[in-house]
């Protein structure tokens, strides 16, 4: 084969296997809202179905860090608490100043902004050091911002906005309204998040990625997490590109955090814990680091698992560990993966992943 | 004007003095060696000037321009290329990824045209694919564009290198030790393709290499580093003569 008929088949696999991502999201959905609309689910599955939402995005932008720029990051519960915090913020405050839907929309970009203007922020130091120094920040960043938003009161009256790390610091004029209430959090904010907007944050976090994967500065990405001593060889400024994908990772990190609080009926801080930032990472590193699908599928697959395993208490946690095992199997052992390229191999639309495998 | 002027270049590692008032001054167009024994400090020399190493004394010109003390990023786009002695691939991404990664300063486009694919981000991938294979072509690995440089074998590796670095489009090319581990076949075939890149792309050519054969048949200059130092410089028919290059080096 010729190199230019290389680049094509090249181009098809990419191609197919961006469309193969998109379209078992789209299934997904489908599939779900069908079960949803004739009653065959469980009113608790029906809960799950958000957080499922906010999980991929999480998983999706936190492989963005550690499969493609290869730097760990252990704070992305962090992230994901700014963007929830600062959006519901801003939805209390506006209140019924605007129509639903460009509120969330609002929402959701000062999300980003806030949790990814906070990327940048660390990301600029920390960055240029060589070395595992983002995952003892990160973590340290995770539980600063945790505790932080413990003790923040924050509140907007005429005068406009005020915070305050006490309660009774916090002066309101008349009329005002208390907002943010320390350890007690947000409270009242409107239910906007639904697993339709999530399923459309999904693509569109997909979309961001997968893009940014297959681009000039995707592999500018990538070059430094190969070889960081070469890439600067090359002219690759290192810590502009590792900045560049922390901050996108941060940022839809930031619009995780925004659809699970809108999910809420009050925000508390106790989920953005370090559990979650390492759950996350569970899911990435189960999934395969580097691999998008992967990271996505894993993070249906252990949300769900729990609520799916419900009727078999006992054995509830046993099947868990499991599907555990079974996963990091089929994702990492040479075995499984041989086996996996040879189905892959056979279906029409696997064989970029089955030419992957082999390498 | 000479495409690279050293001057009085030196750095220590605590007390070992690597590199020792070198100097040297290659034209543009030469193909020029650099030899000497194991832990001469040739490789250092390298890492000095690409910026991996900050010289303690000297000045380090190319083409007039003062780079000494400048980033490996800004000393690259100055138009310095290299390769390295253990090679240092990209080695998760594909033969032709690492090609096209090399382009990056010379064929752009913005972070969000490339998400958006916009117009732009086709037509200079198409460029940059065209160009990738041109350059492959050279080193015979345009059939292998697809396979992750990881898994080519280790003379193709090498090979990669410097069709990565040329890729950035370099005035000065560095090549570190480019046949080491090549059979005489393939040490034969490089050969020629360094000098069909030299002739071909008009490039000046520093290498460091240790095969006498592909020194001698093809560099048109030495300069001789012995325990940091320069023991002998010159047209290389008469360097491999010199006596104390023949003790120092050769002879041994
Ligand atoms: N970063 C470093 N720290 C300490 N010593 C170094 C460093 N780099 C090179 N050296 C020493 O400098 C000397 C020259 O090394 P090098 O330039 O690699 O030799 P070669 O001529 O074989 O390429 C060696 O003694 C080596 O140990
Ligand atoms: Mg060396």
């Amino acid at each position: 084969m010729n190199a230019a008929e290389l680049i094509k088949k090249r181009k098809s696999r990419d191609l197919r296997s961006s469309l193969i991502t998109y379209g078992i999201v789209v299934v997904f959905y489908i599939v779900v809202q069908t079960m949803v609309n004739t009653g065959h689910i469980s009113s608790l599955m029906k809960g799950l179905l958000v957080p499922i939402c906010v999980y991929v995005i999480a998983a999706v932008s936190l492989n963005l860090v550690v499969g493609i720029s290869g730097e760990l990051s252990l704070g992305h519960a962090g992230f994901m608490c700014l963007g929830a915090y600062a959006s519901t913020f801003f939805t209390n405050v506006v209140g019924d100043g605007l129509p639903e839907l460009p509120r969330f929309i609002l929402a959701i970009l000062i999300g980003a902004c806030v949790a990814g203007f906070f990327g940048i922020l660390i990301g600029i130091p920390v960055l240029r050091l060589k070395g595992d120094y983002l995952a003892i920040v990160t973590l340290a960043f995770g539980e600063i911002i945790k505790n932080l938003m413990n003790v923040i009161y924050a509140g907007v009256d005429d005068g406009g906005l005020h915070f305050a790390t006490t309660d009774s610091g916090l002066k309101l004029g008349e009329g005002g309204k208390k907002i943010i209430k320390g350890a007690l959090g947000i409270s009242g904010t409107p239910k906007n998040s639904t697993f339709t907007i999530g399923i459309v944050l999904i693509l569109i976090t997909l979309f961001i990625v997968l893009n940014l994967i297959n681009s000039r500065s995707g592999r500018a990405i990538m070059s430094t997490r190969d070889n960081r001593i070469a890439a600067e060889s090359i002219g690759i400024p290192v810590t502009r590109f590792k900045l560049m994908a922390f901050s996108i990772s941060a940022a839809l990190a930031g619009v995780a955090g925004v659809l699970y609080a809108h999910n809420l009926a009050t925000l508390t801080v106790k989920k953005f814990d370090y559990n979650t930032s390492i759950l996350i990472l569970v899911f990435v590193v189960l999934g395969g680091i580097g691999n998008i699908r992967g990271s996505m599928i894993a993070a249906v697959i252990l949300t769900a698992l729990p609520e799916m395993l419900r009727g078999l208490s006992n054995y509830r946690m046993l099947i868990y560990a499991i599907v555990l095992i079974v996963l990091m199997l089929f994702n990492w052992a040479p075995a499984a993966r041989a086996f996996r390229s040879r189905i892959l191999e056979k279906l029409p639309f696997g064989r970029r992943n089955a030419e992957k495998e082999e390498s | 004007m000479a495409m690279l002027d050293i001057n009085g270049l030196s750095i220590s590692f605590g007390g070992l003095h690597a590199v020792d008032d070198f100097n040297v001054t290659i034209e543009e167009g030469q193909l020029y060696g650099l030899i000497g024994p194991n832990g001469a400090g040739k490789t250092t020399v390298f890492n000095l000037l690409t910026g991996v190493y900050k010289p303690t004394e000297g000045v380090i010109r190319l083409n007039g321009q003062d780079i000494t003390g400048k980033s490996t990023v800004e000393i690259n786009r100055a138009g310095v290329a290299r390769t390295f002695q253990n090679i240092r691939l990209f080695k998760e991404m594909p033969v032709l990824d690492n090609v096209k990664v090399g382009f990056h300063n010379q064929h752009q486009y913005s972070t969000l045209t490339g998400i958006l694919r916009l117009p732009k981000y086709w037509k200079v991938e198409a460029e940059m694919n065209e160009k990738a294979i041109e350059i492959l072509k050279v080193f015979d690995l345009d059939k292998e564009a697809n396979t992750l440089a990881g898994n080519l074998p280790y003379g193709k590796q090498r090979k990669l290198e410097i069709a990565r670095a040329l890729a950035t489009d370099p005035k000065l090319l560095l090549l570190d030790e480019p046949a080491a581990g090549m059979n005489p076949n393939e040490t034969e075939e490089l050969m020629q393709t360094i000098r069909f890149v030299r002739d071909h792309y008009k490039m000046t050519i520093l290498l460091i290499e240790h095969d006498m054969k592909l020194v001698s048949g093809i560099c048109e200059e030495l300069t001789v580093l012995n325990f940091g130092r320069v023991l002998a410089q010159g047209p290389t028919a008469e360097v491999l003569k010199d006596p104390a290059v023949i003790t120092a080096y050769l002879g041994e």
